[in-house]
């Protein structure tokens, strides 16, 4: 997936997820600390940058750990519970880390009338997981989400941050036969 | 005496008819209650900030929506009904909702029986179960805690605990977790409470309104308030001195639960121990019976192997926490208190009749009241004729009293720790408060969020430290450098009070040669804190509207003690942070009753309300109410009297509810004076290790079993009321101090602490006026000048010191070397200390079950990297040892004790601290160097092999 160059103003839109996530990189550093000084100048208080923060985090690494959630605390002057109190609400904050891709599959009624559940069976199968887990390859995460905002387009998948309209469980192989 | 009222607004509504008018922005639940009228709520509390978020204390204010009665403020012409059918509908909904996925039981129903939730439920007559409403969130308990219950599915997340953790104790553990039906509060990152920071203060279960956070049963079965009897008292332990009501199941004869109490100190406030640390009375190892040693077992020596030396130790047969009665009671036999006395009351007086009155000495109590510290006192130097009485105030802040009363000629606090909020920059020097002084602690914080400059300096990066704006990590023992370099660098840029010096001080010039060569560059040699740094704490010090001065035993227990407090003392004075709101000195004390001890005069050189036992006329005045003549020669201090004891200068002795075998230093040392002595009696609650070398062992009453009064750190006298019945045949203190003298020939007969309370106030000024009576309910800071109607003065010396020349005196002092500095054998820093769960000794909360089980075991802290270098792991035991003797304990990692340290808690007699430290004293204190002696720590497998 290709870089986007974001301007300054909508930084906080960052990309929550992406294929070159790395659960080991360096939270803090380099690039991704001027960013975070970036972020902070934005706001009136260290407490109001929590969310681009954290999805800064995200996109680095893929999932918000226990450690990032401390050390956003930390750096943000405020209490771990609380900062677990954002990212646990927020569903797009993923708790665990994830595969490459990361599959969410809408599930609210709209799909879930055109065989949402199916589309997720199929994925789940040829990825061989279960919700939430990460494939063999590394390559997968499957997980259900709520309306996507598409619903003319049924089912919808969306794939790291990228919209796939019309998801068949006839269209689920090739589906991730592209992503590889 | 509050800092200058803002002036604010008044808003005139009506409420249900009547008229009020309220100060600008008072909200209308508040408007309400001022007129007595009740709004009932689920998520609000007074002391909390209100968030609104349950709906249940609604109101119609005569909009389209209702309105949320503890959020809304008041506005001018508003017309307020809080009572109506609509408005009963409504929250009788709420209820009902709320009730449709309450568990079937809640543990507050069916223990204290204040479950609001339920409360409302019966009022509006709402059945459990009858809703049609999917019912069982399925959310777990979590009996993690020892203290605290947590039941998720009776929490209906109304945040009170989330904001009584943060706002009242600042503790900061509870958030809520997850989304929608899925909530529920979680501990720092959703761990079980019992693993996570959580402090254990109770807070939150004290204001959660449902079953969802109770407390744990720690005695008898947790029941209704109704059902039980309540007593309006204090805590036991600190000298911060919280109010608190117990609530006492007669039958049983226990405490089952306390809750804070409201008072201008603590104001409903606790920590752990005073929370949850009350069953130790009810021990079984509780001594019901006078004891006197069997002929076997002379000549005397210590019983058991924890106190024989460290090689019996390692024989240990059981864990170690408690002393083995198994080993220890043989050695006596019980006896009738007729025969224990007359033999106490016998051997005193032949050792004085032999020896005579200076070969005798009395160790007092900080843990006993005022009434008995008095009679205590009067005991030792009426009935054993000398002025050989002290008490542990000597081991904690005898350096900072001297330096007081040398410097401003009052050894109190100038203000109360609760005044921090008027402070403009609050300075906390060497005192672990959020452990040692919890609840004053939290008083602190609150400042802090209001805007005041916390300056903290210490050795350790303690908990206070992490809501400092400016943290000094200073080399230990190197007070005295930086504090003369912050007022070099005031003098030098001119920063000081000149208009206060001339007008309040002397000995200015004297001050200004001496810290003239500590410059912030030399400082940084001594301190490790860099120059710029010193300089920059010297201004924002220096220029703070007003300042407060907090400090512990990291200032006291040094030899260099007196000056490092002269220093703290001189730095207030050099910039008149003195005798205003938000300044002052406030040297944090220990035990409940440290300061009041003191005031009674369990001092060897002063009688009660330190007149000099030396002044002609002082003695005169109390050989006439006490019809006897006095000692006119100053006594022996704690260390001095064990030093006697070995040198045979003193062979017979009285303790009152010390151990000085675990509290005082060098205990090998202590050992040998013990038995050394001819003759001890100890009155003590429990077999103490000191018992251990006693004739004589009394059993007296614990706290809870008796009525006193008890002055706290802020000089506030408070009276702790009697709740529970002694056990067996132990006794009251105070009535045993009378039969002892008594039977020694000198009469004292009272009928009640009262008129004990009288004859001591009578003879000491401060506390004239103060009764019994008066003190209720919360008690009145000395002086008192109106006890009637007064709460007594907060702020002292705003218009001179009461030294001979009115003025406050700068003693300027050299910094000095720490007495035993580390070498290449021994190249440690060990550093003594305490934790939040113990007190002291640990007599009383190693029988305690809640705080025993929070912290159970023996520990040392060192710094990660210093323990890579040992190569020794965390949790895995080191073997500590100085010149003196030795010790095995685990380790545990920290980086709050910096590299070249070791922080030892004192509170284990299974790794007992003081067989480490040495036996220096403070030349002018006389107090042990607690904080500062060379350790060797080595691997324990290698040092045992
Ligand atoms: S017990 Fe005290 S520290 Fe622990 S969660 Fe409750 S309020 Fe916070
Ligand atoms: S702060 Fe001190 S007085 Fe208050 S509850 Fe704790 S130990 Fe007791
Ligand atoms: S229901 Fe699936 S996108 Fe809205
Ligand atoms: S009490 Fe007012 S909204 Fe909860």
């Amino acid at each position: 997936m290709s870089e986007r160059k974001l301007h300054p103003a909508v930084a906080g839109a960052q990309p929550m997820y992406r294929a070159e996530n790395d659960p080991d990189a360096p939270l803090f550093e380099g690039a991704y600390k001027q960013r975070f000084d970036d972020i902070l100048t934005r706001y009136p208080d260290k407490r109001a940058a929590i969310l681009p923060v954290l999805a800064m985090c995200q996109e680095l690494r893929g999932w918000i750990s226990s450690e990032t959630i401390e050390r956003v605390a930390e750096l943000l002057d405020l209490t771990p519970a609380y900062v677990l109190s954002i990212t646990s609400f927020y569903t797009m904050f993923r708790p665990q880390p994830v595969g490459k891709y990361l599959i969410q599959v809408c599930t609210s009624i709209g799909c879930d009338l055109c065989g949402a559940e199916n589309v997720v069976e199929k994925l789940l199968a040829a990825t061989g997981t279960r919700t939430g887990e990460i494939s063999e390859d590394g390559l997968y995460t499957v997980i259900e989400v709520e309306c996507l905002g598409a619903c003319g387009f049924a089912t919808v998948v969306q794939v790291n941050e990228r919209v796939y309209e019309s998801v068949k469980t006839e269209t689920v192989t090739r589906l991730l036969e592209e992503l590889r | 005496m509050q800092a200058t009222e803002t002036t604010t607004r008044a808003t005139s509504l009506t409420i249900d008819g009547t008229d009020v008018t309220v100060p600008e922005g008072t909200t209308i639940w508040e408007a309400a209650r001022q007129l007595g009228i009740e709004i009932p709520v689920l998520c609000h509390d007074p002391r909390l900030r209100p968030v609104g978020v349950c709906r249940m204390c609604v109101v119609d204010v005569g909009e389209r929506v209702l309105a949320a009665s503890c959020v809304r403020q008041c506005a001018d012409g508003m017309s307020v009904v809080t009572q109506s059918d609509k408005l009963d509908r409504c929250r009788a909904t709420l209820t009902g909702l709320l009730m449709s996925d309450y568990p079937d039981e809640s543990r507050r129903q069916v223990t204290t029986a204040d479950d609001q939730l339920l409360e409302l439920a019966e009022r509006y007559g709402i059945e459990r179960g009858k809703s049609a409403l999917p019912r069982g969130n399925g959310r777990p308990d979590d009996l993690s805690s020892p203290v605290i219950a947590v039941d998720h599915s009776a929490c209906i997340l109304c945040d009170k605990c989330i904001r009584a953790c943060n706002e009242i104790q600042h503790n900061d553990v509870i958030g809520r977790t997850g989304k929608g039906y899925g909530t529920r509060i979680g501990f720092d990152l959703d761990n079980p409470m019992g693993q996570s920071t959580c402090v254990a203060c109770g807070e939150c279960a004290s204001v959660c309104p449902t079953g969802a956070l109770t407390n744990v049963q720690l005695t008898a079965p947790l029941r209704p308030r109704s059902a039980l009897t309540s007593v309006d008292s204090l805590c036991p332990y600190c000298g911060v001195g919280c109010t608190i009501t117990y609530h006492i199941d007669p039958e049983e004869n226990t405490v089952v639960y306390a809750d804070g109490r409201e008072s201008p100190g603590s104001q409903e406030r606790l920590c752990v121990k005073g929370r949850y640390g009350f069953d130790y009375s009810r021990h079984p190892q509780r001594l019901t019976m006078p004891l006197i040693r069997r002929e076997e077992f002379y000549p005397k020596g210590a019983l058991s192997s924890d106190v024989r030396g460290a090689r019996g130790a390692r024989r240990r047969k059981k864990p170690g926490g408690l002393v083995d009665y198994d080993e220890v009671m043989p050695a006596f036999r019980e006896a009738s208190w007729d025969e224990a006395l007359d033999l106490v009351a016998g051997r005193l007086k032949e050792i004085k009749d032999t020896h005579g009155s200076s070969a005798l000495a009395g160790f007092g109590s900080a843990k006993c009241s005022n009434e008995e510290a008095y009679l205590f006192q009067k005991l030792v130097r009426a009935a054993f004729g000398t002025n050989n009485v002290d008490h542990c105030t000597r081991l904690c802040h005898a350096s900072s009293v001297a330096a007081l009363l040398e410097t401003i000629g009052s050894g109190a606090v100038t203000n109360t720790f609760g005044d921090v909020g008027n402070a403009d920059v609050a300075l906390v020097a060497g005192s672990n408060t959020t452990a040692n002084h919890p609840v004053a602690a939290t008083f602190i914080k609150d400042a802090v969020h209001n805007g005041t400059t916390l300056i903290v300096i210490d050795a350790r990066e303690t908990g206070i430290a992490r809501h400092a704006h400016h943290f000094l990590q200073i080399e230990p023992s190197s007070d005295v450098a930086l504090y003369n370099a912050m007022m070099q660098v005031m003098i030098e840029e001119d920063l000081v009070n000149h208009d206060y010096i001339r007008d309040f001080t002397e000995g200015f010039e004297e001050l200004r040669e001496v810290v003239r060569s500590y410059t912030p560059e030399a400082a940084e040699r001594v301190c490790g804190v860099s120059a710029d740094k010193i300089r920059e704490i010297a201004r924002v010090f220096a220029r703070a509207k007003s300042a407060l001065i907090f400090w512990g035993m990291g200032i006291s227990q040094h030899t260099t003690g007196a000056d490092n407090a002269r220093c703290l003392i001189s730095l207030a004075l050099l910039t008149g942070n003195v005798g205003r709101p938000g300044t002052g000195l406030h040297p944090l004390r220990g035990q409940n009753n440290v300061q009041g001890a003191s005031d009674a005069g369990l001092i060897p050189m002063m009688y009660p309300d330190y007149q000099s036992v030396a002044d002609e006329k002082v003695q005169a005045k109390f050989e006439k109410a006490w019809g006897i003549p006095l000692d006119p020669k100053p006594g022996l201090t704690v260390v001095e009297i064990i030093g006697g004891a070995l040198s045979k200068e003193i062979r017979g002795m009285y303790m009152m509810g010390e151990n000085p075998f675990l509290s005082d230093p060098n205990t090998n040392k202590v050992r040998k004076a013990l038995a050394a002595l001819d003759f001890l009696c100890v009155q003590d609650i429990f077999l103490t290790e000191t018992a251990e070398f006693a004739d004589v062992i009394l059993p007296a009453s614990s706290f809870f079993e008796k009525t006193g009064t008890f002055t706290n750190t802020d000089r506030r006298v408070q009276v702790g009321r009697k709740a529970l019945s002694s056990p067996g045949e132990a006794r009251l203190d105070w009535e045993i101090v009378c039969d002892v003298a008594r039977r020694m020939g000198y009469p004292m007969a009272y009928d009640s602490t009262e008129e004990i309370f009288e004859e001591f106030t009578a003879l000491a000024p401060s506390y004239a006026g103060l009764t019994h009576e008066n003190l209720q309910p919360t008690g009145k800071l000395w002086p008192c000048p109106d006890p009637e109607t007064g709460d007594g003065i907060q702020i002292l010396f705003g218009d001179g010191f009461p030294t001979p020349s009115g003025r406050g005196k700068f003693v300027a002092a050299q910094h000095q070397p720490p007495a035993e500095l580390p070498d290449a054998e021994y190249p440690f820093v060990l550093n003594t200390g305490r934790l939040l769960e113990h007190w002291h000794t640990g007599t009383m909360t190693r029988r305690s079950r809640a705080l025993d089980a929070i912290q159970p075991q023996a520990f040392c802290e060192m710094h990660p990297e210093d323990l890579a270098e040992l190569g020794v792991e965390t949790g895995e035991p080191v073997h500590l040892a100085t010149r003196r003797g030795s010790i095995v304990l685990a380790v545990r990692a920290s980086t709050a004790t910096p590299r070249g340290n070791v922080f030892l808690p004192f509170h284990f007699r299974e790794a007992p601290a003081n067989i480490l430290t040495h036996d220096k004293l403070d030349p002018f204190g006389k107090i042990p160097e607690f904080k500062f002696s060379a350790v060797k720590v080595e691997k324990a497998e290698a040092a045992s092999a």
